[in-house]
């Protein structure tokens, strides 16, 4: 998945962000093709539910053993695990790159 | 329902409209780990009792007490959430009881949302929209004191102001914590508020982005000073989510468990068998009717013996499970598990109901209501019972002894513990195959459930709270054991005693039993898997317990002594059984539904005769198959 670039910001899915990983969420792409399970919508609902909203801050604190997955995220003051697969679709720029 | 409790009348202090008697209903709401529970048991201390809402395996958790102006509250823990929208039947309850839509739950007349002070960003959010519904709404800000700890301070008052709700601070942990609540509980109900009409809807996706804008910009009204993140839950987590580290601790956890639960309850289950046995011993020397003496003693007397002999595994095993709950552990654990019970299409969470089953399908699938999906927590129920339980084991070991031969394979191993480990293995293997198959089978439609979830700040758990937990699911465990089950039992025991043996009969009565007439009926159709009539008569009453089978194998051979003789039972079958016959029982036992009581747990919590039903014939089937094949199998390889 090359870097997409997003109201200036160089953003990555946070699916293939590594542990350690700082930064903040510039959008949620919920229809994008690699994080299918749930219907767009509701996935959005669900991201938005547990915080993820964008300019809010991530940073991705641990991953599983076997593929990196799941990860633990901590979104704002909150800390939430979810698979790499539905953080695909959330669309996130390193802490360097946020103006 | 009061739950046995008498709520003393109202000593009326001047309060206008409000009916004498009459109790107010106030309903807790919050995000889940939020100190809700903690904060319920503060309130109603003992006074609370656990049942499931009608139709439904959502636990039900209603409680009473009074407040310092003497008001009786009837107050409801409803399951948490982070939306009134409701994506699961715990939380479609949330929704329905805080909107009134439930028929069978009287509509609470003021909403508590609570919130952990350290952790208010997303509970802000479900403030909001719960202040759409329109009902008398307080907002009590939990865990004040960790909040303090970590240097959050909050401004109450600006935060009351600019919701336009009152807002209140508790410690439930700390005695006199809920002070302030119970104050505002007072001021609030005094003039009977009235509800105006619900403007809530289920949001959409910009709807609910602004309203998390929106908790954002009132969080960083009311944050004094914003605090650190909790250092102590950050160490922790270095460690117990360590990908390698992290799964050791968790299996070495898990193996604690496992050790608890077949170990620690041993003592105090021989103490209940033995005091069941002495009981019916006393009855079967009383001065009664031969029929009745037997019902007493076979039927009912060893009917809830068998079942309420599991009590200590269920105690034992829902202390640990709160236990971890509390402490915050669990959802630690089940971020681990994922991958690994991922794989075969179950949920990270449920490892701990599958472990409890190798002591007893019962606690294990009582266990599943730590899975939130009812898709995920059915698939397990459904796998439950293959794990090899402890009331197997005497079946097996009886088997084993009288036919696989006590010498060492390869050197050191000793082949009938290699048989013995093999049974298990097999029993793990079909539960994962076939978790894969009901995955795929039944819910095709829905493969993608998320596995998206809070993991909270470790807490210090509070063995009051903990312990009135056990208490509450104890009682439920009991109330079962005296319906559902026990009905089941009196029934096996029907069939094993009806009609009696003809005078001067010289068999074992129940030779004469509907449960022999069975036994010869089922004849062809267990011909194939080498099963005489006395294995068919054997496995009736096998159904009340699956070690039963061992007695009654006793009583159709006419061997004196009942279990206590497995020896001579063993030397009996080993000359009268063939080794394909006997492997065939084994590969039977594995699978087969050979329970009544878990059959019985399975329609309870599942709220459905289908589920019991779907849970028997797939294991019929299984068994069958798998008798039919090692019999088949056996039998051409010269054994028969």
């Amino acid at each position: 998945m090359p870097d997409q670039t997003i109201i200036g910001h160089r953003t990555i899915p946070l699916g293939e962000a590594r542990v350690g990983f700082r930064g903040r969420i510039i959008a949620l792409n919920v229809n994008r093709a690699d994080c299918a399970g749930l219907p767009g919508p509701e996935l959005e609902r669900r991201l938005i539910e547990l915080g993820f909203v964008e300019g809010a801050p991530v940073e991705l604190l641990h991953q599983g053993l076997f593929g990196g997955d799941p990860i633990a995220v901590r979104v704002a003051a909150t800390t939430i695990a979810l698979r790499r697969r539905e953080a695909m679709a959330v669309a996130v720029a390193a802490a360097t790159d946020t103006p | 329902m009061n739950g046995g409790i008498a709520v003393a009348p109202l000593p009326d202090a001047g309060q206008v409209g409000q009916p004498s008697g009459a109790t107010t209903v106030v309903a807790l709401v919050g995000n889940p780990n939020c100190g809700k529970t903690a904060l319920f048991n503060a309130l109603t201390g003992s006074r609370q009792k656990v049942a499931n809402y009608p139709g439904v395996t959502v636990e039900k958790k209603t409680g009473h007490f009074t407040t310092p102006a003497g008001r009786a509250i009837r107050v409801v823990d409803l399951p948490g959430t982070y939306s009134l929208r409701a994506r699961s039947p715990d939380e479609e309850i949330t929704r329905d009881v805080v909107l009134g839509r439930l028929t069978t739950e009287v509509v609470p007349d003021l909403i508590v949302c609570v919130a952990d002070a350290s952790n208010l960003r997303l509970a802000l959010r479900l403030v909001l929209e719960l202040k759409q519904v329109g009902r008398p709404l307080v907002l009590s800000l939990n865990m004040m004191d960790i909040a303090r700890k970590r240097g959050i301070e909050i401004d109450l008052d600006r935060l009351s102001t600019a919701l336009g709700i009152p807002v209140v601070s508790s410690v439930a942990v700390r005695r006199g914590g809920t002070a302030a609540l119970l104050a505002e509980l007072d001021r609030a109900l005094a003039h009977r508020p009235q509800g105006g009409a619900s403007a809530w809807h289920a949001p959409n996706a910009s709807e609910l982005r602004g309203a998390q804008r929106e908790a954002d910009r009132l969080l960083r009204l009311a944050l004094v000073s914003e605090g650190r993140l909790d250092p102590g839950t950050a160490k922790a987590d270095a460690l117990l989510l360590h990908p390698v580290a992290g799964l050791v601790i968790l299996l070495a956890i898990l193996f604690v468990m496992f050790q608890a639960v077949f170990a620690w309850a041993r003592p105090l289950m021989d103490v209940i068998s033995d005091g069941f046995t002495w009981l019916g011993a006393l009855v079967g020397e009383a001065p009664l009717p031969e029929i009745l003496r037997s019902f007493l003693k076979d039927g009912v007397i060893a009917g809830v013996g068998s079942v309420i002999v599991f009590l200590p595994q269920i105690t034992i095993l829902f202390f640990f499970i709160l236990l971890l709950e509390d402490l915050g552990y669990m959802a630690r654990a089940a971020f681990l598990m994922d991958r690994i019970m991922g794989g075969a299409g179950l949920h990270g969470r449920a490892f701990i109901p599958l472990l409890s089953s190798f002591a007893c399908a019962i606690p294990g699938i009582m266990a599943t209501r730590v899975i939130d999906d009812r898709r995920d927590r059915l698939t397990t129920i459904l796998v439950a019972p293959l794990m090899t339980c402890s009331a197997r084991i005497p079946v097996y070991t009886l088997i084993i002894s009288a036919f696989v031969p006590d010498r060492d394979v390869w050197g050191a191993v000793g082949l009938q513990g290699l048989v013995m480990f093999g049974l298990y293995a097999v029993g793990i293997v079909g539960a994962l195959a076939v978790s894969f198959v009901a995955k795929r089978l039944f819910w095709r439609t829905n493969a993608g459930e998320p596995f998206m979830l809070e993991l909270p700040d470790y807490k210090v758990p509070q063995l009051r709270g903990l312990l009135l937990g056990v208490w509450a699911r104890a009682l439920a465990f009991l109330k079962r054991a005296g319906t559902t089950i026990l009905s089941m039992m009196i029934l096996i025991w029907v069939l094993a005693s009806f009609p009696q043996p003809p005078d001067g009969a010289t068999g074992p009565a129940i030779g004469y039993s509907l449960a022999a007439m069975i036994g010869h009926a089922l004849e062809p159709l267990t011909r194939p898997l080498g099963f005489n009539w006395q294995i068919n008569v054997a496995l009736v009453p096998g159904m009340a317990a699956r070690e039963v089978a061992v007695g009654a194998l006793g009583t159709i051979y006419s061997i004196d002594g009942g279990e206590s003789a497995a020896d001579k039972i063993g030397q009996v079958l080993a000359g009268q059984w063939s080794l394909a016959t006997a492997l065939a029982f084994l590969a039977w036992y594995i699978f087969a539904p050979q329970c009544a009581s878990t059959l019985a747990v399975i329609r309870r919590e599942t709220g459905s005769w289908k589920w019991m039903a779907v849970t028997f014939f797939y294991m019929l089937a299984l068994a069958y198959a798998a008798a039919f094949a090692v019999f088949q199998v056996a039998s051409a390889l010269g054994s028969g």
